[in-house]
């Protein structure tokens, strides 16, 4: 795992499609977080959506091989509100969000939980084809955000789509 | 390639009540494979109840949420009964997200767990 650029507000990592390097990346992304003053409550989030999206690239995008790139750019921003944007670029095959949306939560099986995760944790999250193959996928957190609390995901039906919120 | 994560530290031992899977460190896409190694093997024996003590588990994504999935699954189809226990409360707020809080048999301890 290297570090492309590591400014004030960016930081940008290119990582191997591995899970054993899973661990690193949320350390690095709770250290990140802390420096930034989100809580430790928020930091954790923001790193189980990073860790659930890459664990996506990898079971999905890359089938599983761990010899390919993944890259991970993190930026504070200040519009439309102080928050973070994450975005995650991988060179496999195109993750169709309608493929990849995850199930409905009464449907209890092992697989399919990821997605929601994801979106429990952010406030946007948006898939794209990526230019030149593979997929962009573009997750924001604000400071004064409703998502990751849990009863709020209680009671929320399924969201079946990734749509701009 | 460098720091690749550490593994989980998982001790089996059989209690009173039935077995007792203690797991300890982080939960992930690399790491749940050998839990679930583990969890099979003593799920395959039908026990009545299965206790998996996860106190000491900081972190667990949704690949470990799944594997505990397949265990219950696994448990109940033997007749028995699978409960989690000691769940500290960010490994407890992804059961919540997921709503899967409702469908695990959760105990605050191991003490509690043998008395579900």
């Amino acid at each position: 795992m290297s570090a492309l650029s590591q400014q004030k507000d960016l930081l940008e990592l290119e990582l191997p499609s591995d899970p054993r390097f899973l661990a690193e990346v949320r350390r690095t992304l709770r250290d990140w977080s802390l420096q930034h003053r989100w809580t430790a409550q928020q930091a954790a989030k923001i790193a189980l959506a990073v860790d659930e999206a890459i664990t996506n690239i990898i079971r999905h995008a890359y089938k599983c091989d761990p010899n390919n790139r993944i890259l991970l750019t993190v930026r504070a921003i200040r519009k439309p509100s102080e928050g973070v944007e994450i975005r995650l670029r991988d060179f496999g095959q195109f993750c169709n969000p309608e493929q990849i949306q995850g199930r409905a939560l009464e449907d209890i099986r092992p697989g399919g939980l990821g997605v929601h995760i994801i979106r429990a944790m952010m406030d946007f999250v948006e898939y794209a084809p990526a230019p030149g193959g593979g997929t962009l996928l573009i997750m924001r957190k604000f400071r004064a955000s409703k998502a990751a609390k849990p009863e709020v995901a209680k009671n929320a039906e399924p969201r079946k789509r990734s749509a701009n919120q | 390639m460098q720091n690749p994560a550490k593994g989980l530290r998982i001790n089996s031992a059989v209690r009173e009540s039935g077995p007792v899977v203690r797991v300890s460190g982080e939960v992930d896409l690399r790491t749940s494979p050998q839990m679930r190694e583990v969890l099979l093997r003593v799920a395959h024996k039908n026990p009545k109840r299965l206790i998996v003590d996860l106190s000491d588990v900081s972190y667990m994504d949704s690949s470990g949420v799944g594997t505990m999935v397949e265990i219950k699954r696994l448990v109940e189809r033997g007749g028995g009964r699978l409960v989690l226990a000691g769940l500290q409360p960010r490994v407890r707020s992804v059961f919540e997200v997921t709503q899967l809080d409702r469908f695990f048999d959760i105990a605050k301890d191991i003490n509690d767990a043998t008395h579900l």
